[in-house]
């Protein structure tokens, strides 16, 4: 088996790539590439994202067919695909980040900014915060309620159909912090840098 | 809820790790990977290692710390010292590091935090603020402490935030190495100015000063060197004590 995580020279991936060679350790073999075919023939997909929900976007619009390769794998052949922080938040219609930014349209909803209340919570949201599971998700597997992940973000995915949401985590508001869809699986925190129950879910999703 | 955390520092001089006191004075004390290692598998919410001598001594050794860091621990990893320009940020980044903090390029030139937090996300772009109390204001100073600027501390950490700053780690050089104690007003001012979190740093000699940083300098994660680094506490002692006193912490 080969997990492929997509280079698409946005922002900084080295966590992403250590923290999946250390789970995959030997069993499984962890590919980091922008070359199409691989990520067509490889069994799942990483989509790190950092930086801005545009400057992702643009991104992987700069590599020519990404984003049918990426279609095809996620919607058409239904491979497991994992997306991290942007990763997750491009799955949505639209993003507000810098301007308003079409997504990849997968799982129907928009990204919008936290609302601060006012300067009462400070932005971006970052630092270590409980996960709510509200959902029994394949990626959660033997992962306690109410662990802790490390997230940082000022945007949200709010997605339109509730019954995607796997689990939440409170600042300001209740908000979305990982989806499940079918093959399609997105963490809003960062679990390749959330320790050892961050690697848990990689290995529960190398292992799906 | 969200935690706050607590961010063991391990100066870094070629290779190896040393604290000093008031930034003079320096003890050999360790290798910074096996350190690092420690601190993560004591429950460390992020490391930080800052490259103390990077402005005018040869620096590549910091990167080879911070790859074989990165391989180990799976914690966020904040790098600073010498960092000048956005290859400098790319580099550090692209061997694994999380975050980097700016301090003296920054208040040469501001653009450097403009055109970093644009190209790499504010996320990882933490400014480093070094301040000195004198009759008016707290004044910056830059280079490890050395060079006097002028500069109005809480007016720059405005204007950092505004320049796309994700953090701002503010040290107090009164404090520093003193273990007297954050200094709290600097902490409360300039956290109750920006919107950003801030991280206080620079005179912790016990597990209360932790406490003060948080509630009374209302700061959203506090760092330390010495306490933790000569053995005087662990991780999780401080992490208990915070949290007996109703301050959360990811235990």
């Amino acid at each position: 088996m080969n997990v492929t995580i997509v280079d698409y020279k946005s922002g900084n991936i080295s966590s992403v790539i250590n923290s999946f060679k250390e789970v995959a350790k030997g069993k499984v073999k962890i590919e980091v590439t922008s070359d199409l075919k691989k990520i067509s023939s490889s069994d799942k997909v990483v989509l790190p994202g950092q930086g801005s929900f545009k400057s992702c976007i643009d991104a992987l619009n700069t590599i020519n067919g990404l984003v049918e390769t990426l279609n095809d794998f996620a919607l058409n052949n239904k491979k497991p695909l994992l997306g991290i922080c942007v990763g997750l938040q491009m799955f949505a219609d639209v993003g507000y980040e810098e301007t308003e930014t079409k997504g990849l349209s997968w799982i129907s909803g928009k990204v919008s900014k936290i609302n601060n209340q006012n300067g009462k919570y400070k932005l971006p949201h970052i630092g270590w915060n409980e996960v709510n599971i509200v959902k029994d998700s394949k990626i959660f597997k033997n992962v306690e309620n109410n662990s802790h992940m490390y997230f940082v973000h000022s945007y949200e995915f709010i997605p339109n159909d509730k019954s995607v949401i796997s689990a939440t985590t409170e600042y300001s508001s209740n908000h979305v912090c990982a989806v499940e869809e079918e093959n399609i699986f997105g963490t809003q925190f960062h679990p390749e840098k959330s320790d050892k129950t961050g690697l848990k879910i990689i290995d529960n999703f190398i292992s799906l | 809820m969200l935690k706050n955390r607590i961010i063991p520092c391990l100066d870094v001089k070629n290779g190896r790790v040393v604290k000093g006191i008031n930034f003079v004075d320096l003890k050999d004390a360790g290798d910074p990977v096996e350190q690092a290692k420690i601190y993560s598998d004591g429950g460390a919410d992020e490391i930080c290692f800052l490259d103390i001598t990077a402005s005018n001594e040869n620096r590549d050794t910091i990167y080879e710390v911070v790859e074989k860091t990165s391989k180990k621990c799976f914690v966020p990893l904040t790098v600073g010292g010498g960092i000048r320009s956005i290859e400098d940020i790319n580099k550090l980044l692209n061997c694994g590091a999380d975050k980097v903090s700016i301090n003296t390029a920054a208040v040469q030139n501001s653009k450097v935090v403009i055109d970093s937090s644009k190209k790499f996300g504010s996320q990882c772009i933490v400014v480093a603020i070094d301040a000195k109390k004198n009759e008016k204001k707290w004044e910056i100073f830059t280079h490890g402490g050395r060079n006097s600027t002028g500069i109005d501390a809480i007016e720059y950490a405005k204007k950092m935030e505004e320049c796309g700053a994700g953090e701002l780690l503010i040290t107090s050089m009164d404090r520093d190495g003193t273990q007297v104690g954050y200094d709290i007003e600097l902490m409360s001012k300039i956290s109750s100015r920006v919107n950003i979190p801030v991280i206080a740093s620079g005179g912790v000699g016990n597990l209360d000063h932790l406490v003060e940083g948080i509630k009374l300098g209302k700061a959203s994660a506090v760092l330390a060197a010495s306490i933790f680094h000569y053995g005087k506490h662990s991780i999780k002692e401080a992490k208990e004590y915070l949290d007996s006193k109703g301050i959360p912490v990811r235990i």
